[in-house]
């Protein structure tokens, strides 16, 4: 009698990905399942965000090969598919990391990705955050084959708060699903179709609403920035600190990117595969005004330091077990100290502009020296 | 003489309007169907006549049908896919415009299969006119009774409407199309789940092309069992073929799949053979899309063996030395053509038409293009072919929906069967500018494998 009340509670699936077996809930994805196990076997994802209906599908990154579909039907899957949308079925066996076809798959999608993709990650805000770094590192190829000009794009304006930087865009369609599903009216979409399809508004209006910062958020590249931020630091340069206020409109749980005292930044928190955290099982979006407006350390209440992956370069800037080193510079000069040349401030403001005071973008006109009385 | 089923009485003048359309026997099936058969038996008949899908894929009709989701209380759709967008097909275009009877005939039998109360034609934007066409024969059906409610006094309603698309030759894939009629940007969705589970609407759908929904009307007229006896194994019945290129008669044919390719390509009654005395070089026998076939693999197989008009003899030898039927859009090459610039052209299209939806396909496309061009305009090198095999090879599987195949196709097929037609490209560059390659040894015999 109790075996037969077992056998009624929902089964769950077993799958084996690389040969590591795990029971999940049916109706999850094989990225989900993947990301259950954690580590390399997880399959990257570019468009897949798992708090976003619909997303995923489209990149193409997270191609996997299923080398058996289910225990009752153990043909293997002829095409690879897209583990982000793929639901698991009982006794599914999956390859990523151990198979060939895999690996020479992802490499012809990132390939592909970075084939328009321009290489200005120096001069890109993006940089040290962006999954396309990551997933060109981990998986693409050294050199480019490619050898014609890159596509670009009319620089258009979408509002005062976010830069649209089209060229860098891999359309992943993320930031329409935000638009769709977390505010009241999408007012921009995908313009024309094939590599010359663009994010646009139409025709050249201001993306305007509560939530459109979000959008900054779950862009894998530097296609949409914050243009409160724009290059006013590296983001590797900033210290990272989880904080929260009381906010009508949001949850009010952030993650402040700070220099110092001055807060450069506001984001929403992410998790590991930096998509936004969940909060009482309800993505933590966060609302313009905690994302724009509220750039003062007071209208914050710190909770600590936030934990960034020690693989990430963001880390490296993290002031836990920060050691300063040693001042060697009189014992290299035989005793004597330095003889100050120039003092920079004598003659620039550098260092001491609060730069997440200024309305834009620093200018060398920022760092000019005014005339003490 | 082949038989003819469904252009047999196309010549017949006036037969676009209803009454010379029912008084040449027009909407007997729609009786038969309604009065003495249920939707059941209509398709098991579908299913017995072994009808294949005619836009391209070949999947059989009646299980298409049997394989739509019947749950209580929500609606059912039969969508005509009449996106005719395919280069080098034109067959629908054809029988919409010269007996758009049979269409909305053969939309009701098969509507009363399905269950579905409201049927939709998705008609190619650039297909402009022949929407009042069909938009007067439906009048003309709803005026007599074959539309609306209660249709025959048996209790059974349907609606047919027409939607014309903007112009994408994506929306021509089933899910692309559904997305399009729902009003939203034509992307195709990622199946699973197929639209005969959530379709239309997010209800069962069935998504079918013209001249196979044409066709169901002489199976309904004949029954199932006649139809198949036309026909060469799993291929049964007629075929429209939309013939093109440098031959002498282009045109739609219907063809009764028992004829050989050298047949329908060189006798009088069909294209008539290649125009201005000049030699068959290629051919791609089924649309845009699928594999070109140089002239001594057009005619017989690798085997030997003579090739048929027919789905699987078309298929015969796999892609490395066979090709497909697809829409039957049948394009003829002659020796004065180059199949590099060829290759380009539909290279350009594919790029054009992509929807842009996912990477390699949006990618690909493009860069075929820039080095397809390259090398017509004799700049290539060596590499850029090996280079163009990697890149449909890593298309090719890997995309949402069938338009990445669709491009790595017909790029991957002329490297595969015309490689010294491309380097000839890049070792006489200043030669490919002012003349062609001319027939090469495309033609010859095909080298006999001596038996061990």
């Amino acid at each position: 009698m109790a075996d037969e009340i077992k056998q009624e509670a929902p089964k769950n699936f077993k799958v084996t990905i690389d040969n590591i077996t795990i029971e999940v809930t049916p109706g999850t994805s094989i990225l989900n399942a993947a990301r259950q196990i954690g580590g390399d076997v997880t399959p990257p994802a570019m468009c897949y965000y798992s708090s976003l209906k619909g997303s995923g599908g489209k990149c193409r990154s997270c191609l996997v090969e299923v080398s058996a579909g289910s225990a009752a039907d153990p043909r293997p899957m002829p095409k690879l598919v897209a583990s982000c949308r793929t639901n698991v079925m009982d006794g599914m066996v999956i390859k990523n990391m151990t198979s060939d076809r895999v690996k020479d798959a992802r490499a012809g999608v990132v390939e592909f990705l970075l084939l328009n993709h321009p290489l200005d990650c120096p001069v890109c805000d993006q940089a040290g955050e962006c999954h396309l770094q990551d997933l060109g590192y981990e998986h693409g190829k050294e050199g480019t084959r490619y050898e014609f000009k890159r596509r670009t794009f009319e620089k258009e304006d979408i509002g005062p708060y976010i830069q649209l930087h089209m060229n860098r865009c891999i359309l992943c369609y993320r930031c329409t699903f935000v638009a769709d599903q977390i505010t009241n009216q999408r007012v921009h979409g995908v313009l024309d179709r094939g590599d010359h399809s663009e994010i646009s508004t139409y025709i050249s209006k201001a993306i305007d609403n509560d939530f459109s910062g979000n959008m900054i958020d779950v862009c894998p590249v530097g296609a949409l920035t914050d243009k409160t931020f724009r290059f006013k630091n590296r983001v590797w340069f900033t210290k990272p600190v989880d904080a929260h206020r009381d906010c009508d409109k949001c949850c009010g749980k952030v993650t402040l990117w700070n220099r110092g005292d001055d807060v450069l930044r506001v984001t929403s928190r992410k998790n590991e595969w930096g998509e936004v955290q969940q909060f009482d099982g309800k993505p933590g979006w966060i609302c313009n005004e905690c994302r724009f407006d509220k750039k003062h350390i007071n209208d914050w209440t710190i909770e600590g330091p936030t934990q960034i992956s020690r693989h990430s370069v963001i880390s490296q800037g993290h002031y836990l077990g920060l050691q300063k080193p040693k001042e060697t510079v009189a014992e290299v000069m035989g005793g004597r100290s330095p003889k100050l040349l120039m003092d920079i401030h004598d003659i620039s403001d550098v260092n001491t502009v609060d730069l997440s005071a200024l309305p834009g973008p620093a200018t060398g006109a920022n760092f000019e020296k005014k005339e003490q009385q | 003489m082949g038989r003819k089923l469904l252009l047999d009485k196309a010549h017949i003048e006036n037969i676009r309007l209803y009454d010379v359309y029912r008084q040449h026997g027009g909407y007997k099936s729609v009786e038969k169907a309604l009065k003495t058969m249920s939707p059941d038996q209509v398709t098991d008949e579908v299913k017995k006549s072994g009808l294949r899908g005619r836009g391209g894929a070949g999947f059989p009709t009646g299980m298409k049908w049997s394989f739509l989701a019947k749950p209580e209380g929500v609606p059912r759709y039969l969508v005509v896919n009449a996106d005719e967008s395919e280069p080098g097909t034109f067959k629908d275009r054809y029988l919409m415009e010269f007996i758009p009877h049979l269409l909305i005939e053969g939309m009701i039998t098969s509507s009363y299969a399905l269950g579905a109360k409201r049927s939709y034609i998705y008609i190619r934007g650039e297909y402009a006119w022949i929407v009042a066409i069909l938009e007067q024969a439906i009048q003309e059906a709803k005026n007599n009774g074959w539309l609306g409610k209660n249709i025959l006094g048996t209790g059974y309603d349907l609606e047919i409407y027409v939607q014309r698309g903007a112009g994408a030759y994506i929306c021509g894939e089933e899910t692309a199309l559904l997305e399009s009629l729902e009003g939203k940007r034509g992307n195709p969705r990622i199946k699973p789940p197929f639209p005969a589970v959530k379709g239309l609407w997010d209800c069962p759908t069935v998504v079918n092309n013209v001249e196979t929904i044409a066709a169901v009307v002489p199976i309904i007229n004949d029954g199932g069992e006649e139809y198949a006896k036309i026909g060469i194994g799993k291929s049964t019945g007629t075929k429209l073929i939309s013939a093109c290129g440098n031959i002498k008669k282009p045109g739609v044919y219907e063809i009764d799949m028992m004829i050989s390719v050298e047949e329908f390509l060189y006798s009088d009654e069909y294209c008539g053979g290649i125009a201005n005395g000049k030699k068959l070089k290629a051919c791609i026998p089924g649309g845009s899309s699928v594999p070109i076939l140089p002239a001594n693999l057009l005619l017989k197989t690798a085997k030997g063996e003579t090739r048929m008009m027919t789905y699987e003899s078309l298929a015969d030898g796999g892609f490395a030395t066979g090709s497909m039927m697809g829409s039957g859009g049948f394009i003829v090459l002659d020796d004065s053509q180059c199949v590099v610039k060829h290759t380009y052209t539909l290279a350009r299209f594919y790029r054009h038409e992509s929807c842009g939806q996912c990477s390699p396909c949006r990618e690909g496309t493009g860069w075929m293009e820039k080095i397809l061009l390259k090398i017509e305009n004799g700049k290539g090198s060596k590499s850029d072919i090996d280079l163009l095999w990697d890149i449909q090879r890593k298309i090719e599987g890997n995309t949402i929906c069938p338009l990445g195949d669709a491009a790595a196709w017909p790029v991957a097929a002329a490297i595969r069967h015309f490689r010294d037609e491309f380097e000839w490209h890049i070792d006489f560059p200043a030669e490919c500018l002012v003349k062609n390659y001319g027939l090469g040894h495309y033609a010859d015999p095909l080298p006999v494998i001596a038996a061990v």
